[in-house]
């Protein structure tokens, strides 16, 4: 039992990060572009986060500086894959190798000559449910994770099925010419959906570096980005069904490390164990992907015949 | 009193003129033809005015004010609503949903507030559509009505309706042209691009009729007739190949039994199909398109394996043969798409020797004399306007198609399939096609037309057979076939016996 309970706590927390850039990228997708910054934007916003937050020795300016960068990075991936209609791999993976050199380069420069990598005092974790059986240790979690399990993953549900703006951003996925012909600017919404998607995909990376480790390393997203994309499409790109994926993926990864730590002697290496969970999103993907609905509109720029 | 003016309306694409100088005026509460063959500048012309395409010069007025349109919003905004021929709908969102895109009021989208107004908006329109259901599941005659309450709840008081009638069987032309004369009588105005004389004849108040880009002439339709009309069209009297000899039906060459095949989604596309075609005969398929006539067309050329049922060819049972293997066995298939069945970066000759590369290998090297020699013969008698070293991608709609007929035609297939053969060509083009499946028939080949096309059916078939659902409702001899008989077939609502 406390097994269980201590390892649906640490499934909450690995799976936080994932979450936040799964749902930002289910927006990238659903408005119909592929963006595989994702990876970059993760540690870019990690980097970004965690330098801020040593600058100005607060976290929340960290973490908003580190936003604000994703959003950027946002801008920049709707400049190339909308604006001037590059092919959405080729300007996803150069923003992924763009962000990720840029950020090694600074931490470089900033932190280069050090013996022991830099660390900050990361986020508290807060414990609201003290001296209720189970749920004190379930709660136990930062403010972050409750904030995308209980805030943003509703939010950006009722955003995307219950709004004007959600409704134009499905269908812009779908079928760019009947946006269009609506008199709506399928360019305006594009860009208002990689924006968020930035914004939420930087958040996911500054979540390691502010919460989870309070350092910076350069394994610190190690996939977690393209993890992300796989979920998005085992979820079928509903914010729901996302975190559904993140939280199978969190629980593997909280498994694995419980696995490791009880020093069983098995036959087998322990990096088996470190791949179990990227195992167990493709097994997922390749059983719920065969029949994913892909945004048909998905990888096409928009351009009037 | 005009509700909309357009003057002098120039649009160049490249080196391609496709409006030129062109005059267009709209009466209120007129029901106003845009006439003209593939080509003529007509939906060009009506993306101008829905703002989808700038014009590089002249004016428009909207009752009698001067406006620019930039965007389709502008034209929402005075009152312009356009249906184009590719639904501009999107089929996972719900008709309510589809209605209000971009129209509705406020940041929130209150789900039952939006159905009642668009069932409200429905009702008032004539236009009866349950608001919750999913674009996609909806047919291509809903599809069109949503597309129409689309453009009324968005106040428009003129309509634009680019070849409304392409997708849509008889019974569904008659059930639009009544909706649209009762939406005349109060007072919305309506242009209605086509090629169809006799849908110029039914419904519309005047014409303007487009040749190459140029406004011909604007008449009333009262005082004038289809010969007329014909002739300003195509600037030529012709009226299309025919057959004119009856069959001399010979043995059979190709038999289906009970063929059913599932399309790429897995659904059912073919349910046991028994066809048989014959020596010296045309065999055509009408039917409303994706009904199964691209998967019968794939089954029959070895491109889909069917799940039951046997293929015989000259008695010899070749279910699930490769494409090389019908082909050797005198199946010969024009392809349905024309940019599937050509190379476009390699050469005309290149592209005629595709599917017999052996003949022109000489010592393990292909003859390049040899192919260029050969494609100088075809290019010859099938009278195709290119040089054998061209590009095939350069080559226009109606030359492609004569490659093609001319690669497959020219091995003197025992059995042509011919799916969709003349589909966006124009009548030269269209007329030649039809006159070289006619030359097939008389040299004694069994040739399975496929076409959407009802004119083109009853012109070239010796019998037809009426595909639904993936069935053959119905094989009806030419001679008892008519538009209505086949319109009711096509639309599920009647069958006849099947004899194979």
């Amino acid at each position: 039992m406390e097994f269980i309970v201590s390892l649906l706590t640490a499934t909450l927390r690995v799976a936080t990060s994932i979450l936040l850039a799964a749902i930002g990228e289910t927006y990238a997708e659903r408005a119909g572009v592929l963006n595989l910054g994702i990876e970059g934007t993760m540690f870019f916003g990690a980097f970004v986060g965690f330098y801020v937050a040593d600058l100005t020795g607060s976290l929340w300016i960290g973490l908003a500086v580190a936003v604000l960068s994703g959003i950027i990075a946002g801008l920049l991936m709707a400049l190339f894959s909308v604006t001037l209609g590059v092919n959405q791999h080729v300007s996803g993976l150069g923003l992924t190798l763009l962000l990720s050199g840029l950020a090694l380069f600074a931490f470089r420069l900033k932190y280069g000559g050090r013996s022991t990598p830099p660390s900050i005092e990361p986020f508290p974790l807060l414990s609201p449910f003290r001296g209720i059986p189970i749920l004190e240790t379930l709660g136990e979690q930062y403010l972050l994770t409750y904030i995308t399990f209980l805030v943003i993953v509703p939010l950006a549900w009722w955003l995307l099925y219950h709004t004007d703006f959600g409704l134009k951003v499905r269908a812009v996925g779908e079928n760019p010419e009947a946006v269009d012909a609506a008199g709506v600017d399928v360019y305006r919404i594009r860009y208002l959906a990689l924006v968020i998607a930035g914004g939420l995909m930087a958040a996911g990376g500054a979540f390691l570096s502010l919460a989870q480790l309070g350092a910076f390393t350069h394994g610190i997203v190690s996939g977690r980005g393209w993890v992300a994309i796989a979920l998005v499409i085992f979820g079928n790109w509903d914010p729901f069904k996302v975190t559904l994926g993140s939280l199978i993926f969190g629980g593997t990864f909280a498994l694995q490390l419980r696995l490791q730590a009880m020093g069983l002697q098995l036959p087998i290496p322990y990096e088996t164990f470190l791949a179990l969970p990227y195992l167990v999103t493709i097994a997922a993907l390749v059983i719920a992907g065969r029949n994913a609905a892909y945004p048909a509109a998905l990888l096409k720029p928009y351009r009037r015949e | 009193m005009k509700i909309i003016e357009m003057r002098g309306i120039t649009k160049r694409f490249a080196s391609l003129v496709a409006n030129d100088h062109v005059d267009f005026d709209l009466e209120r509460g007129e029901i106003h033809a845009l006439l003209g063959e593939n080509g003529a500048g007509k939906t060009t012309l009506m993306r101008i005015l829905y703002g989808l395409y700038r014009p590089d010069e002249g004016e428009i007025r909207v009752e009698g004010r001067p406006v620019t349109i930039h965007a389709p919003k502008d034209a929402i905004a005075l009152g312009i609503g356009m249906v184009t021929q590719h639904f501009a709908l999107v089929p996972t969102l719900t008709v309510a949903e589809n209605v209000v895109l971009g129209f509705n009021e406020g940041f929130r989208l209150d789900r039952q507030r939006i159905a009642e107004e668009v069932a409200e908006a429905a009702r008032r329109f004539g236009l009866e559509i349950d608001p919750a259901v999913q674009v996609g599941h909806l047919s291509v005659g809903q599809r069109q009505r949503v597309e129409i309450l689309k453009a009324l709840y968005r106040h428009a008081r003129v309509l634009i309706l680019d070849e409304p009638t392409a997708v849509l069987t008889p019974q569904e032309v008659e059930a639009l042209f009544a909706t649209l004369r009762r939406l005349q009588h109060e007072g919305l105005s309506v242009i209605f691009i086509t090629h169809k004389l006799a849908e110029v004849m039914a419904i519309t108040d005047r014409v303007t009729v487009l040749r190459d880009g140029k406004a011909i002439a604007t008449v009333r339709t009262a005082s004038t007739n289809e010969e007329a009309l014909a002739r300003m069209m195509v600037g030529r009297e012709s009226f299309g190949v025919r057959r004119e000899t009856s069959a001399r039906r010979g043995e059979p060459l190709l038999r289906m039994e009970g063929i059913s095949a599932v399309d790429d989604r897995g659904l059912p596309a073919l349910k046991r199909v028994s066809l048989t075609i014959h020596s010296g005969e045309i065999l055509g398929i009408a039917g409303v398109g994706g009904n199964g006539q691209h998967e019968l067309a794939e089954v029959l050329s070895g491109l889909r394996r069917p799940t039951e049922g046997r293929l015989l060819v000259e008695g010899r049972d070749m279910t699930g043969a490769s494409p090389a293997e019908l082909n050797a066995a005198g199946v010969g298939r024009i392809p349905e798409d024309r940019h599937e069945g050509i190379v476009g970066e390699l050469s005309v000759a290149d592209n005629m020797a595709l599917e017999t590369l052996p003949r022109f290998v000489k010592k393990g090297r292909l003859d390049r004399q040899a192919i260029i020699a050969h494609a100088r013969r075809l290019i010859e008698q099938f009278q195709i306007k290119a040089r054998p070293t061209d590009r095939a991608k350069t080559l226009s709609g109606g030359n492609m198609q004569k490659l093609l007929l001319a690669r497959v035609l020219s091995r003197k297939p025992k059995v042509v399939i011919a799916p969709q053969p003349t589909r966006g060509l124009d009548i030269g083009a269209t007329d030649y096609v039809r006159s070289q499946l006619l030359a097939q028939r008389e040299r004694g080949a069994g040739v399975l037309l496929i076409s959407e096309d009802l004119d083109e059916i009853l012109a070239l078939s010796d019998r037809i057979a009426v595909i639904y659902e993936g069935e053959i409702v119905g094989i009806l001899p030419a001679q008892e076939a008519d538009v209505e008989r086949l319109g009711l077939m096509m639309a599920g609502a009647a069958r006849e016996e099947v004899l194979p």
